[in-house]
């Protein structure tokens, strides 16, 4: 039987090396519609090589779409490589700014977050305080599961960026 | 360096790449280009409506192989181009696309005549660019016309705002292109190739299965080497007609939905399936749980995503087909199948294709036999969609790769009547036959002006049953017979309409007038001409395996 088996879903983080061009990015972005992959998250930006940015996605799908994700992505004229970083260790980092009303409560709560996690006072007046935190996605969600039992006003989060851990072959 | 204008730039481009017809239509942003196209040592040809100019650049590319060119305007002139670049895309076909679009500063500001075309098209071509540069743009143009036909060929759409195609440039059209994101594979792996072989070897009931990517490929010599070494029968898909003769012995007719039973047969009994430029597409398998249920499968394909996207496969092997079946045919042995061609030529006598024309009405099949035995296997079929083209897929014995052009992919209507023109303007002498349907030949009808002016005699023969014939199949079979805007009322006098247009026309009511009708459309030698054919209205396209379904599930004649 030649039938793809059902697989389990499973989340990925694929590293794609593309040209530092005007509209790259909407290729990149409209070959996920277009074939109905999902995205979970999408981070983008310059390399060491100016003429290369570096898009690290979060995707999801079982074993089969997450196979055409990568050779789709391979297709595209301006994709110079693409790297499913799963395959490899890696390094991992979401940054999230979390805004709250403040109060003598959320000071506190934060400053025992501070000794276990990496976060940041980033802005504080009468009213509000906010908070940075750089950590991995599964810290990230931790996190945020925490922070939403207290009083958030805003949270914006970047998505993932992560690299290999591996040298570079030249 | 010479100095001259981007407008100009493209033409010498199109020089360098050894274009010799550019379809399209001016307007106010590309009045820059055509002016500079007043000046090309090649046809420029002048459409009716940019959809033809499209189809006639697919029709181009589809006859020669080498890309078919098409220029148009910006906005409305863009948006027209749609249908034919997304045809040409799901086709595999190279075709370089030159829309203008409004001045680099009005881009965004819902300028006149502007459309996003480069957004619109992004899902369908190959690659595309908006060139705001003129420096970029010797660079364009040649990764361009690489990138169409390279790799898997495929559209590529240039848009070109007015007022880059009027800047100035020291012209230097690049030598080569180096594109990292692009570095297609075309050599198979040897080791896959190895076990390909030995699959084969060690198979009872092999089939081939090849598609449009033979006859891209041009590797219609090797395939029938692979299937004559090793003695293996062999289908072909709507694409992939004419890869091997429609008279060889070994050939099984299409497969898929409306497949010979004998193909679909043996498909669905075979150990081994060898697929060739093919891409498993729905209308091949049906049922993918029960396309070839017992089959090893062995893929050959240029373009990684089209492997296992449907099925999983077990031996794939990617690049270019030519260059694998030249390597598998160093390798290969005649394989043992005798037993299983005499079961297949079993079947094929069983269920044959067939109709009943047992009166003087005009059998739709019919007509397509006489056409193929009188055109005969070195004429340009060129096809619409629907009823007419299904039939001609099993009644006309391609002879040849590059002969049988269709929209397969997207199923065009209004493909053929241009796509015809296109094949005709790249080969004056040969005979074009354009057979097509009511429904089909009034969506493109307008260019008879583009054929008359060019002197282009091609056939069209009309199938006319006065309905849009496969969607009322299907409402007959699937619909209870409720022919809902199926109907073609309001048809024109075909023969009248082709006269007004300085063409020649003739209308067949009965068998006995099929024969000598077709040896007069052959004597008309400077223009088209219509064969009207007032076919049995309510004939239908057996044998057929409705969608989604499998061999279990053919209907045939009766």
């Amino acid at each position: 039987m030649a039938v793809h088996e059902s697989t389990p879903v499973q989340q990925r983080i694929i590293s794609v090396l593309v040209e530092n061009r005007a509209g790259v990015l909407s290729h990149v972005v409209g070959l996920f519609s277009a074939r109905g992959f999902n995205i979970d998250s999408l981070a983008v930006g310059e390399t060491e090589d100016p003429s290369m940015s570096r898009i690290t996605l979060v995707a999801k799908g079982d074993e089969k779409t997450l196979e055409q994700i990568k050779k789709q992505l391979n297709k595209l004229i301006e994709v110079i490589k693409v790297q499913d970083l799963c395959d490899e260790g890696f390094i991992d980092r979401e940054l999230m700014l979390v805004k709250f009303r403040a109060s003598p409560a959320v000071r506190s709560q934060i400053d025992t977050l501070v000794k276990e996690y990496h976060i940041l006072i980033a802005d504080e007046n009468e009213k509000t305080l906010t908070i940075e935190s750089t950590e991995t996605r599964e810290n990230t969600k931790k996190l945020f599961d925490i922070f939403k039992t207290m009083e958030i006003l805003e949270v914006v989060q970047t998505g993932a960026v992560a690299l290999s851990r591996k040298a570079p072959k030249d | 360096m010479p100095k001259m204008t981007g407008a100009q730039a493209v033409v010498e481009a199109f020089h360098q790449e050894k274009v010799t017809h550019v379809f399209g239509l001016p307007g106010g942003a590309c009045l820059p280009l055509f002016d500079a196209l007043y000046d090309a040592r090649f046809k420029v040809v002048l459409v009716r409506h940019e959809q033809g100019a499209v189809h006639m650049a697919e029709g181009y590319a589809r006859s020669t192989g080498r890309p078919g060119v098409a220029v148009v305007t910006s906005g409305p002139g863009a948006t027209n181009t749609v249908t034919g670049i997304a045809d040409a895309y799901i086709d595999s076909i190279p075709m370089v696309v030159i829309c203008a679009q409004v001045k680099t500063y009005f881009i965004g500001s819902d300028a006149f005549q502007e459309a996003d075309i480069t957004g619109i098209t992004r899902p369908i071509t190959k690659h595309n660019y908006l060139v705001k540069d003129v420096r970029d743009l010797p660079r364009v143009l040649k990764e361009a016309f690489y990138l169409a036909q390279n790799g898997r060929p495929g559209p590529v759409l240039i848009d070109f705002p007015s007022d880059v195609s009027l800047a100035e440039i020291d012209f230097d059209y690049p030598k080569t292109v180096d594109i990292r994101g692009f570095k297609p594979t075309l050599q198979g792996h040897p080791g896959q190739i190895r076990k390909a072989a030995k699959l084969i070897q060690h198979s009872k009931r092999p089939v081939v299965y090849s598609g449009g990517g033979v006859v891209i490929s041009n590797a219609a010599d090797e395939l029938r080497e692979l299937v004559e070494k090793a003695n293996l029968p062999c289908t072909n898909t709507l694409m992939g007609l004419g890869g091997l003769p429609g008279d060889h012995p070994l050939f099984l007719g299409m497969l898929g939905m409306h497949g010979t039973v004998y193909a679909n047969k043996a498909v669905n009994d075979c150990d081994l399936l060898i697929a060739v430029g093919a891409r498993f597409d729905d209308r091949v398998t049906g049922d993918l749980t029960k396309f070839a249920p017992h089959a090893k499968i062995v893929h050959i394909d240029i373009d990684p995503s089209a492997i296992a996207k449907n099925l999983k496969v077990d031996v794939p092997i990617v690049g270019d087909a030519k260059q694998i079946l030249q390597e598998l045919n160093k390798i290969i042995s005649p394989a043992d199948t005798a037993e299983w061609i005499k079961q297949i030529e079993v079947w094929r006598k069983e269920s044959p294709l067939r109709f009943n024309d047992d009166d003087n009405s005009i059998c739709p099949q019919f007509v397509i036999q006489r056409l193929s035995k009188l055109f005969g296997p070195e004429a340009i079929v060129v096809t619409d969609v629907g009823q007419h083209q299904m039939w001609a897929a099993q009644y006309y014995s391609v002879g040849g790769p590059n002969r049988f052009l269709t929209s397969g992919g997207l199923g065009t209507m209004g493909y053929g009547f241009p796509a015809a023109i296109g094949a005709q303007c790249a080969y004056p002498q040969k005979h074009v036959v354009c057979i097509t349907g009511d429904g089909s030949f009034q969506m493109n009808i307008q260019e008879f002006s583009t054929a008359m002016v060019h002197k282009l005699p091609i056939k069209i023969a009309l199938l006319n049953n006065g309905f849009l014939g496969m969607v009322r199949q299907w409402q007959e079979i699937f619909y209870r017979h409720r022919y809902s805007s199926s109907v073609m009322d309001g048809n024109p006098n075909f023969v009248a309409l082709a006269k007004a247009y300085g063409a020649e026309g003739r209308r067949i009511t009965s068998k006995p007038d099929v024969d000598a009708a077709i040896e007069w459309s052959k004597t008309i030698a400077d223009r088209p001409c219509v064969l009207d054919f007032a076919v049995r209205a309510e004939e239908n396209v057996f044998p057929m395996i409705p969608s989604g379904k499998s061999l279990e599930q053919l209907m045939d004649m009766a």
